[in-house]
């Protein structure tokens, strides 16, 4: 399990705004609170204990709910993400390609594990899933750009562009 | 409609897309600009083309050019040779597809040659995005068929009669699926389409979403049709957000076309569908938990029966199928029960898709007759192992499945031959390993996707497969026991016999497959403390080989650990005690004077 968040949670007036109309669409659907969880997780980039009080209370359901669905699903994060989010992928075709190396040496080089995010809030890495590039295998992503067929060689080079950007 | 002289078919796949074909849209656009002739020449967007390893993929018709690993600076090239001279150009094809200097029609190429395309038939043929491509393809002519010409029991009875057995895995066949819900009172129904492809190494239904959505649509409007349910809904995974956004274009404009809605072709049937989006939960890959995600709750499963066919959906009757199985229909009710039987073997009729990813040359999507072998599939379609290296094992089935070792490659591949040799179709991911693989990690591997995936309902699969997993965990260490290995074995037998749903019933079968047929690795494991491929850390040394050792001490400034040491210009040394085996020194050694043994 990942480390509990420390970073303190900031929203502002905008973000909640936002929530509370994604709220009122969604009031009257039936099965909405997933669908409301996957926006408010795109509004403030994932889903504290702040965030998931609002919605229990916006959509008139215990808290408890609330935090039983988001911590069930993975996709639903109550650590904040770096602002450059790496995602290796493990998938089956990924890890018989040594996805695992590129995991370590991330690991090793931002001294982070996995579901971690760095102290200054620069990276996060996740080990994901498979994400389909199987063509690409072993493949990472930062944020929306892919990067394939890679070994642990290349963790270096494609960190330090982001590290010294 | 303009007439154009020319195509322009760039593969938009997730695979390409990963590879950048995004870019090469539009600088097509901008060279074709260039040169005047953006009007004569269409660039189309298209699905998955299937040979995902040589992407990014651009297709140039009347030609039939077929272009792999297209980078933006080739773009002006193929413009300025291609489209403006007329020359096609020969260094940027892919090589399979010339043969004495012509291009022969890619059904010719060992990879497409074997292949008889159903599911994906306009997958890479169409623009996902336009429906009328789709429409002028003969879509929405099964459904209007079955809307004006048929009977709800009449559309049941073709499909009973096709055999059409469910591509998620299970073989379930989906005519009798349909019947049950179709005998169920009148009231609300609904009708599900499980797109929730959790299996790593599997993009089958991906690529028929991001390729071909409308056939889904149509196929689901086709089941809404027989079984008397007005609401369908696609439950789809997150992680997917090209087919998320090419599924909503897709019912947007069937409902603008009234395909979707109220009163479809004129007749009294209405349909709507509606997208509910996963979020990174395996289980809800299963049928019962899926509806209790599509609820709003934690996709827990619940026991059948009552089967979903009965009580589903808020309590109402509701079928579930896959993806592939869906895009079967529309051919199906086009073109008859006989051709559809004739496809296949005898149990299992059609064809499968299968995701062929790992050791493999050609990785990608292809879609086989059931009954290929899967000698075929790997050595003919798949192109062999790269790098001279031998077949070990094909995994099939994902954390479900098990692994079809060598000797078995000749095996005809359907439904009932997977499982009597200990493996299961699956959804479809094949993943191929060579004589690197170890069999021992790989099982680990699988279970520790379940442990984590598992969601904790019942006992047998939150703790047994836990246990299961410390078992292989003190294997691939290095310090377990034979008394473990029978320990495993009654775990995976207890596990399959009393977890709640297939996730866990399952779960057992890649360390059982792998045991059936490498029992061997596991022993050499437990009693020599080897690992046979080389994989397993704990149980590997890293080494210098005296005589190739220059003394550089390259591999020593390499070492985060300081565990080598040595004079200058003789051989140095490992500290065993202090090796953590991160293998830096290895690829450090401009010698390979570094072995792992």
């Amino acid at each position: 399990m990942a480390k509990s968040s420390t970073i303190p949670f900031a929203g502002t007036k905008e973000q909640k705004e936002k929530l509370d109309a994604v709220i009122a669409k969604h009031k009257d659907m039936e099965g909405g609170l997933i669908p409301v969880l996957h926006q408010a997780q795109e509004i403030y980039g994932y889903l504290p204990i702040e965030v998931q009080q609002m919605i229990a209370e916006g959509l008139n359901i215990p808290m408890a709910e609330v935090y039983g669905v988001v911590t069930f699903y993975t996709q639903f994060s109550t650590n904040p993400k770096g602002k450059y989010k790496v995602a290796v992928c493990l998938g089956t075709a990924c890890y018989v390609k040594g996805a695992q190396e590129l995991v370590d040496k991330i690991s090793q080089r931002l001294n982070i594990g996995v579901g971690e995010c760095t102290p200054d809030g620069k990276f996060s890495l996740d080990a994901t899933r498979c994400i389909g590039a199987c063509g690409l295998a072993p493949v990472l992503t930062v944020n929306d750009d892919v990067y394939g067929r890679l070994t642990a060689k290349d963790i270096d080079g494609i960190l330090d562009k982001y590290i010294n950007e | 409609m303009n007439l154009v002289r020319a195509h322009i078919l760039v593969c938009g796949g997730t695979g390409c897309t990963s590879s950048g074909s995004e870019k090469l849209i539009t600088e097509f656009e901008t060279q074709l600009s260039r040169v005047g002739m953006a009007d004569e020449v269409k660039v189309v967007k298209t699905g998955c083309f299937g040979l995902c390893a040589l992407g990014p993929i651009v297709i140039v018709y009347p030609e039939g050019a077929f272009y792999s690993r297209i980078t933006p600076e080739n773009v002006k090239e193929i413009v300025d040779e291609h489209i403006v001279k007329g020359r096609i150009v020969k260094h940027l094809l892919y090589d399979e597809s010339v043969k004495d200097e012509e291009i022969m029609p890619l059904n010719d190429t060992n990879f497409y040659k074997h292949q008889m395309r159903i599911a994906l038939k306009n997958c890479g043929v169409i623009d996902p995005e336009n429906i009328d491509e789709y429409i002028a393809l003969d879509g929405y002519k099964a459904l209007g068929k079955v809307l004006t010409e048929m009977t709800p029991e009449q559309v049941i009875d073709i499909i009973k009669q096709s055999g059409l057995r469910g591509r998620g895995g299970g073989g379930f066949p989906t005519g009798l699926k349909w019947d049950f819900a179709a005998k169920q009172p009148k009231g609300q129904k609904f009708v599900g389409c499980n797109a929730d492809e959790g299996d790593p190494g599997a993009f089958m239904d991906r690529s028929v979403l991001e390729g071909d959505p409308h056939s889904v649509i149509e196929a689901m409007a086709i089941a809404g049709y027989a079984i008397g349910a007005d609401q369908g809904y696609i439950y789809i995974r997150a992680e997917y957000p090209i087919a998320v956004n090419r599924l909503q274009i897709a019912i947007d404009q069937a409902k603008e076309y009234g395909l979707l809605g109220k009163n479809i072709f004129g007749t009294d049937f209405s349909f709507d569908l509606e997208i509910r989006l996963g979020a990174g939960a395996f289980v809800c890959g299963e049928e019962t938990a899926l509806m209790t995600s599509i609820e709003g709750k934690r996709g827990e499963p619940r026991p059948r029966p009552p089967f979903p066919a009965v009580k589903g959906l808020w309590g109402k009757p509701t079928i579930l199928n896959n993806v592939e199985t869906y895009a079967n229909i529309p051919q199906i009710i086009l073109n008859g029960v006989e051709w559809f039987n004739n496809i296949g073997t005898e149990k299992s009729h059609g064809t499968k898709v299968f995701a062929l990813g790992g050791k493999i040359k050609n990785t990608g999507l292809v879609e086989v007759p059931m009954g290929t072998t899967l000698r075929t599939i790997v050595e003919d379609i798949g192109g062999g192992i790269p790098n001279g290296k031998k077949f070990k094992a094909a995994q099939t089935g994902g954390p479900s499945g098990g692994c079809i070792p060598a000797s078995l490659i000749d095996v005809e591949i359907d439904y009932d031959s997977l499982i009597s040799i200990g493996s299961m179709m699956g959804s479809g991911g094949l993943i191929v390993m060579d004589e690197d693989s170890c069999m021992v990690d790989i099982a680990k591997f699988f279970l520790e996707f379940t442990v984590d995936e598992s969601c904790g309902k019942c006992a047998p699969c939150r703790i047994g497969t836990r246990r299961m997993l410390e078992i292989l965990t003190k294997i691939t260490d290095g310090k377990a026991t034979m008394k473990d290995l029978d320990n495993l074995k009654l775990l995976a037998h207890s596990i399959k016999a009393s977890a709640l749903c297939g996730l866990g019933q399952t779960a057992p079968n890649p360390v059982l497959s792998t045991l059936q047929y490498f029992e061997d690795e596991y022993i050499a494991h437990i009693v020599d403390k080897k690992c046979p491929a080389g994989v397993c850390k704990n149980l590997l040394q890293y080494k210098i080989v005296p005589e190739k050792c220059i003394g550089c001490s390259l591999c020593a400034r390499q070492c985060p650990v300081n565990a080598i040491s040595g004079e200058i210009k003789s051989p140095f040394v490992i500290d065993q005690s202090k090796c953590i085996k991160c293998g830096a020194c290895m690829s450090a050694c401009k010698k390979q004077a570094i072995v792992k043994e």
